[in-house]
């Protein structure tokens, strides 16, 4: 039931020998081709903008106030390419044997190959449109080492990356929308998603301004709407992100894969306390420079310049001689949270760690420390209110990324003929753990390289009748979407939309986060349901459905992450090993490393909808490696 | 960075809807922590009111990291706050003191219609890009990256220009209402890069012309929009616009 679709032949030939093979529209005809893009982050806005160009007609839909403003704003570190414009080793080959080893050896190879296949034309398609990208004296683009890379293959824009690039993608954008090409509709939700005759046909909308709920029909949909990690209510993502999109489709027969596989970033701004609404993420690259350490005796309360080094634990260092501070994100996560969990831990709350800029500045000195994490610093100092060039930040990890999410094959279409999910959204390239600056390398690639072509073949082996806007199944979701909103309105209850997403986020966090077991994962399927149920006979909604109403846009969606958490933690709980992010107590090697089982578990699970509250079927995908060896992940 | 706790006094602006005359209201808010963000003041003060059965304060905010450029309201006569370069989101509750009043109102300019509250309707800002903030390059046409170096010089100075989020402050401080220094951001960005230099007149031109016929007021010079900019955005970039502006219409 779950075709892959990866062509056949050796791997580096794959994505030439498919795009030659697939039908292609004539350009004449591509005007009568309409596609719904959904999010107009890095992929939606790459996806919606590229299309146009092509000759669809497009509607680009998005829950901001601007295209500019989606999520993928906030990405600071950087995006890889296999340029090798330092001439340093790095390949095609290199990037992509990294990222499947990176992943845990859970991505599928031929997605990832791909990937990497297309990371350098991004780069060249991003610096045509503008994208100030760092330079060297020379003129020539700069290059840094990130997240876990040997080698310097990241392009970055200060501590900015991920602005730039999606201003990029936005003034594309804005062309197609100023050419008549792209229809936009800003500050609009995607409510649910029409099937019609087994295919995506269209989507219902509701306008966030005046609440008016649309039918929107086409050939094709394509999802971009980011990933899930505000099931922890508490993470770097920006409030208004969101499953609601993708569940929707789930629930209408687009099957979740792997929606365990969270990433949780190890250097976040810690939590202040309760009042905090989310956390902000301090780009990896300062682990370039930056020395993680924890003073050796427990509960050491001497101010961090009073601690020799002598008394000071490097334990990413001493753990991990050979990549030391650089290790990937999942292994650095938890090995902060295994140092607090020991009582190691400094600050108020005892739940950080230092990152230390004191070594780097002795050397380099401080304008050089300026000049590469300028704004970095400033945002620390801003929001701590202490000084990063005079005393060591404080980091902890946060939720960051979510690699699972809806299933695509090869062509980024999902189980739902004429549905595509592009980005963050869909599960394909990270496996259980994503490298740094690999996130804009894959949304963009989604988005510019990928959709383009593989759009094209299926609108040109696909008969699609024509579907009005009137007719009964249409009516009928509309419908739906209409009364669930009335729904919320009716409850009139006592508590907030953010009291229970607060309390699922607790659960979340503390059962199914950086580290997790039976026992957690089962108590948390006992309770998710319970809030769920007082969710829906308690939660008060203020205003009505005819108007601006913030709390009822979180409502719906909160509304959503009460029936995703379930299906997430059931998805944790079945995959009865330790890989990537998905990090089981119970499998794990003696130094507590993460142990992989690969004789039952290198498969993609891929869940199917049944129901509210019912177990969902798991559909598995094998996990074939032709070109990569399967070890045990090592940066010793 | 020992957190305390403050009571302060909010006069926030309401007001239901563009065709709403809207007014201030007064609300005391206690035991808010100093570590807390403006936002997290909001969120605090919308949770009381929703426990009372009121309608919270509706404002725009996303990111919280001072990069999506979706949050912002004048507070005590200040856009963005008290703090000089730096978003409504990334303002603490330590810049307040125990007692005080805060006035909170929303962007003001014709061209930002107020939708709700502090919610205003920034639109005008993407007409303006659409009119010709983008070089245009269809995907795949691209040569390779390092195919034509740029000063470095001319890089970082597009960069800064480039920083600009997008969040309608400058219009907001300007007594004329005015979009140049917004304007002036993105013509300089694209300018001083040889990939944009190709359709730079008629950006200056088109962007120019779009943003009077939103109807923005003009630059007089008073460099409020400098002054309250989360990003910093020089006011230098203005005179290169009113260059780019001339070369193009002398042409």
């Amino acid at each position: 039931m779950l075709e892959s679709r990866v062509p056949a032949g050796p791997l580096a030939e794959k994505w030439d020998r498919h795009r030659f093979e697939m039908k292609l529209v004539n350009p004449a005809n591509k005007r009568k081709y309409s596609v719904l893009v959904v999010g107009s982050g890095l992929a939606g806005g790459a996806a919606a903008a590229t299309l146009a160009e092509l000759g669809y007609k497009v509607k680009c839909f998005c829950i901001q106030d601007s295209p500019r403003r989606a999520h993928s704003i906030a990405a600071q570190g950087g995006i890889n390419a296999a340029k090798n414009y330092q001439n340093d080793g790095d390949s095609i080959w290199r990037l992509f044997y990294d990222t499947v080893k990176g992943g845990d050896y859970r991505a599928r190879e031929a997605n990832v190959h791909r990937l990497a296949q297309i990371s350098n034309h991004i780069i060249d398609q991003c610096v045509a449109q503008g994208v100030p990208f760092a330079r060297e004296y020379g003129g020539l683009l700069a290059n840094r080492s990130f997240g876990g890379a040997q080698v310097s293959r990241t392009f970055y824009a200060r501590g900015q990356t991920g602005q730039q690039l999606l201003l990029g993608a936005y003034s594309a954008l804005s062309h197609m929308i100023q050419a008549g090409k792209v229809e936009m509709f800003p500050r609009t939700e995607m409510l649910d998603l029409l099937v019609i005759d087994g295919k995506a046909r269209g989507i219902v909308s509701r306008s966030l301004l005046d609440g008016s709920i649309d039918v929107h029909i086409a050939d094709a949909v394509v999802l971009c709407t980011g990933g899930y990690g505000n099931v922890f209510y508490l993470s770097t993502n920006a409030m208004a992100s969101n499953v609601t999109a993708s569940w929707r489709a789930h629930r209408r027969g687009a099957f979740f894969a792997n929606p365990c596989y969270t990433q949780i970033h190890p250097t976040c701004i810690p939590v202040h306390g309760e009042q905090q609404s989310k956390l902000t993420l301090m780009s990896e690259s300062l682990r370039n420079d930056g020395r993680v350490w924890v003073p050796k005796q427990k509960g050491d309360q001497r101010r961090p310049a009073d601690i020799p080094d002598a008394e000071r634990d490097y334990y990413l260092e001493r753990r991990y001689p050979s990549f030391g501070n650089l290790v990937p994100r999942d292994v650095a996560s938890r090995a902060a949270k295994a140092v607090c969990d020991e009582g190691y831990g400094v600050g108020s709350t005892g739940m950080a760690v230092y990152l230390d800029f004191s070594d780097a500045i002795r050397r380099e000195g401080e304008d050089s420390i300026r000049q590469k994490y300028g704004n970095l610093f400033h945002m620390y100092q801003k929001i701590t209110n202490e000084n990063p060039y005079h005393t060591p930040m404080k980091i902890y990890p946060a939720v960051h990324y979510t690699m699972g999410g809806l299933w695509v094959d090869y062509n980024l279409m999902s189980s739902i003929p004429g549905l595509f999910v592009l980005g963050e959204a869909n599960f394909s390239d990270h496996g259980a753990n994503r490298l740094g600056a690999s996130a804009l390398m894959q949304g963009l690639a989604d988005g510019y390289f990928v959709i383009p072509y593989t759009i094209g073949g299926y609108f040109g082996s696909t008969p699609l009748k024509p579907v009005q806007i009137d007719q009964s199944e249409c009516k009928a979701v509309k419908q739906e979407a209409s009364e669930r909103i009335d729904k919320l309105l009716a409850v009139k209850g006592k508590r907030t939309v953010d009291s229970f997403h607060k309390e699922l986020g607790h659960i979340m966090w503390n059962n199914c986060g950086m580290a997790r077991n039976r026992q957690g994962l089962e108590d948390a399927l006992q309770r998710i349901p319970q809030i769920r149920e007082e969710f829906w006979t308690n939660v008060t909604v203020t205003g009505s459905a005819g108007e601006l109403n913030q709390t009822l846009e979180k409502a719906g969606r909160v509304a959503d992450f009460l029936e995703f958490a379930e299906l997430m933690v059931n998805d944790a709980l079945h995959r009865e090993e330790s890989c990537g992010g998905h990090f089981r107590e119970e499998y794990q090697t003696e130094e507590g490393e993460a142990r992989r089982d690969d004789e039952n578990f290198c498969y993609v699970a891929a869940w199917e909808y049944n129901g509210v509250g019912r177990p969902a079927t798991l559909h598995k995908e094998p996990l074939e490696f032709e070109n990569v060896k399967l070890t045990q992940r090592s940066y010793k | 960075m020992s957190a305390q706790t403050i009571n302060i006094r909010l006069k926030v602006w309401r007001q239901n809807g563009a065709h709403d005359a809207g007014r201030l209201e007064s609300y005391e808010l206690n035991d808010v922590s100093t570590d807390s963000s403006f936002l997290e003041m909001l969120d605090q003060l919308n949770e009381n009111l929703m426990e009372q059965g009121k309608e919270p304060v509706a404002f725009d905010h996303d990111c919280r990291e001072g990069i999506c450029g979706t949050c912002g309201a004048v507070v005590n006569g200040f856009a963005h706050g008290p703090e000089s370069g730096t978003t409504l989101c990334q303002t603490h509750m330590r810049s307040f003191k125990n007692g005080e009043t805060i006035v909170i109102e929303p962007f003001r300019a014709r061209s930002f219609p107020v939708i709700k509250d502090l919610v205003v309707d920034r639109g005008s800002f993407d007409s303006i890009t659409q009119a010709g903030g983008y070089v245009s390059v269809r995907t795949g046409s691209a040569p390779d990256a390092n195919a034509i170096p740029i000063p470095k010089d001319d890089a970082d100075r597009a960069f800064e220009a480039a920083a600009c989020i997008g969040c309608g402050a400058c219009v907001a401080a300007c007594p004329n209402a005015s979009a140049m220094l917004y304007v002036s951001a993105k013509v300089s960005h694209l300018a001083l890069l040889p990939q944009g230099q190709v359709e730079a007149p008629q950006r200056a031109l088109a962007m120019v012309q779009r943003m009077d016929e939103l109807g923005f007021g003009n630059c007089s010079n008073v460099r409020e929009c400098e002054a309250v900019c989360p990003k910093e955005i020089s006011v230098d970039n203005i005179a290169r616009l009113n260059r780019e502006f001339l070369k193009a219409a002398v042409r």
